[in-house]
């Protein structure tokens, strides 16, 4: 008896890998869109690896902690390079999830049967937020510093409990020592933890339904004498060849910044940030990190902070309804009327914008601009009961066209 | 398809491009040239370093013996020639100044200048070492227009010499100093050149490394893809 038939006997890891990748189905038809799912898994991976490492010499202490980030830059072998791979990869990993989720929207991939895989995406870009704004906070700098005060006092606006929330947020009436400690905790532990579990249930999910494709057609409709779908193709080898050459060029890309501009041009590691953490001296503009400014764009075109705050959290919630906002019979974009290809492009647009009106200050046309986009944010979701049921969709075909 | 690759890579360099916020005053900084592999101009920049600023300035997260690593020169050298504030070569450069007598003697504790390049900006600090002026309003004697109502005197005037702002904003020339406008501007981008590396002392390495890296990947891709190819022969 061999070792595999052993474990097999006691454990079933060849059935494992039979479910989830030689015998895993995914249709034939995957295009450029569909590589960000593996390249986000690649991402978490890195993340949680680098992350080990930073935590053998971080120091979760304001007086210590932006000396030891520099500690790491410097002292550290190879400290450096963990180092930018970590904050590399938390852009990265939003660039990558934005046009995963993207790719969800255009072929409507949070359609039924398909709406708890969205569910659980959804809550794992809320707690990739959550990481992402804790961990901003470590290495104290003045953006850390600032960045965490204006967004815990949010919190405050909350009517009756919020002064207390805040306070009972931070541990202290400012974000302080008790802040970063706890901070540290859940960036290291809590979340992570979440995390993998909740990408464990977002593939578990997925791998029941099947995947759909940029045809939003649904291959198990036609199989062959086996069983299998006629369009559907192992996920080993195929797709793990075809993935392995997009990561390389993801990775390609990635190194590129990480080498010759981990900075970014101030866009993932702020000027501000290489000055340390001063509770008693405001910054001139408090930008959040560049995947946060479309929500902060929200916050602050409206005038009532209660309000702000609301909406900018609505502007996330609305996202966990789409799959029964949207009355549409037909899932891919490729087979929509032009309401939703308009819808599509107006709140893409909108999105983007209020990205971009989230770094600037919030003044004159800048908020009126960025009301306008606010407005059209949530008129895509509002809005999407009626232009999806009164929409001229095109008839689908069977079969996947191979595109 | 394509389209939309191209589109977003131009979109990416647009914002890599672009500062994230202009700094809000409409200051037209100087460019300066920043090469990190001039070891020379980074020798001359830590003698600079070391005589005028490190006597209020720490740079507490740079080492000495890094430093000379870095810069070609042995421990020997750093320690006859560059060091003045410390006694061991694998020390940090750090200050004996108190924060409290820095506080009485210029009102504010001078900044630590580890990574003040990356928080300023190579350009500011090239501007701001050109553009000290004589302002008799102030208790110092002088103002910087890059830096309005700066702590910091002057301290370079003995090779600049002084200059004053006349009624159009712009500096010329009150007094002359040991160098020539060239050979200050020399001084003040070997010293910004200098800045910049202790920014960031593993940007060499960084550098060095990442063309290696992009080759890997680049020769793992005409691997992979003919690979894939060949599994995919049978499908369509």
């Amino acid at each position: 008896m061999s070792l595999i038939d052993w474990v097999d006997a006691r454990l079933p890891v060849s059935k494992f890998v039979k479910t989830h990748l030689s015998e895993y189905y995914a249709p034939r038809n995957f295009n450029f869109w569909y590589f960000f799912g593996s390249i986000a898994l690649l991402i978490l991976v890195l993340q949680i690896v680098t992350g080990i490492f930073l935590t053998m010499h971080y120091k979760p202490d304001t007086a210590l902690a932006f000396a030891s980030v520099e500690y790491i830059m410097r002292d550290v072998q190879w400290g450096w390079l963990i180092r930018y791979l970590h904050s590399t990869g938390a852009s990265a990993f939003f660039v990558v999830i934005y046009l995963h989720m993207f790719r969800g929207l255009m072929y409507g991939s949070y359609k039924e049967p398909r709406e708890l895989v969205w569910i659980f995406g959804m809550l794992i870009y809320v707690a990739l937020m959550a990481e992402a704004f804790m961990g901003y906070l470590l290495p104290w700098g003045q953006m850390s510093f600032w960045g965490a005060q204006v967004i815990i006092s949010l919190f405050g606006a909350i009517p009756y409990i919020g002064e207390g929330l805040a306070l009972w947020i931070r541990g202290d009436f400012v974000v302080a020592d008790a802040t970063l400690n706890r901070f540290f905790a859940f960036h290291v532990i809590a979340v992570p933890l979440v995390l993998l579990g909740l990408v464990a249930a977002h593939i578990m999910a997925l791998h029941e339904v099947g995947s759909n494709n940029p045809d939003g057609i649904d291959i198990k409709q036609t199989k062959d004498d086996n069983g299998i779908p006629l369009d559907g193709i192992a996920f080993h080898p195929y797709y793990s060849a075809k993935d392995l050459v997009g990561i390389i060029v993801f990775l390609f890309i990635f190194s590129l910044i990480l080498f010759y501009m981990p900075e970014f041009g101030g866009w993932f590691l702020e000027k501000d940030n290489f000055i340390p953490a001063n509770p008693l001296q405001t910054p001139e503009h408090i930008v959040p990190l560049w995947y946060f400014t479309p929500f902060y764009a929200i916050l602050r075109a409206v005038p009532d902070k209660l309000f702000g705050v609301m909406a900018m959290g609505g502007a996330i919630v609305v996202l966990f309804l789409i799959p029964w906002l949207d009355r549409s019979p037909v899932k891919s974009i490729r087979y929509r009327g032009p309401l939703f290809r308009i819808a599509l492009t107006i709140f893409t647009i909108s999105f983007l914008a209020l990205g971009y009106l989230g770094t600037q200050p919030a003044t004159g046309l800048y908020t009126l601009l960025a009301q306008i986009f606010s407005v059209l944010y949530f008129a895509f979701f509002f809005l999407m009961p009626i232009y999806t049921s009164l929409d001229k969709d095109k008839p689908v075909p069977h079969r996947v066209t191979g595109k | 398809m394509n389209k939309i690759i191209v589109l977003f890579t131009f979109l990416l360099s647009c914002l890599a491009s672009q500062p994230i916020l202009a700094a809000s005053s409409q200051l037209q900084l100087d460019p300066v040239d920043i090469d990190l592999s001039d070891k020379a101009s980074l020798q001359r920049g830590a003698r600079t370093f070391m005589n005028y600023c490190l006597s209020c300035h720490s740079a507490s997260f740079m080492r000495y013996n890094r430093m000379g690593k870095d810069l070609g020169l042995s421990d020997e050298q750093v320690k006859d020639s560059l060091m003045f504030a410390s006694e061991k070569v694998g020390d940090t450069m750090t200050v004996a100044m108190l924060p409290e007598d820095a506080k009485k003697w210029f009102g504010v504790i001078p900044p630590d200048l580890s990574v003040i390049s990356r928080a300023r900006g190579t350009e500011w600090l090239y501007s701001y070492f050109r553009r000290f002026y004589v302002d008799e309003g102030k208790m110092i004697g002088t103002n910087n227009l890059a830096f309005k109502d700066v702590s910091m005197p002057h301290v370079l005037w003995q090779q600049q010499g002084y200059l004053y702002k006349d009624n159009g904003g712009h500096l010329a020339t009150a007094s002359k100093g040991t160098m020539s406008a060239d050979e200050y501007d020399m001084m003040a981008r070997d010293l910004v050149n200098f800045l910049a590396y202790i920014g960031e002392p593993s940007k060499i390495q960084r550098l060095a490394l990442g063309k290696w890296v992009l080759i890997y990947l680049a020769l793992f891709f005409f691997v992979a893809y003919p690979l894939k190819k060949v599994f995919w022969e049978d499908i369509h």
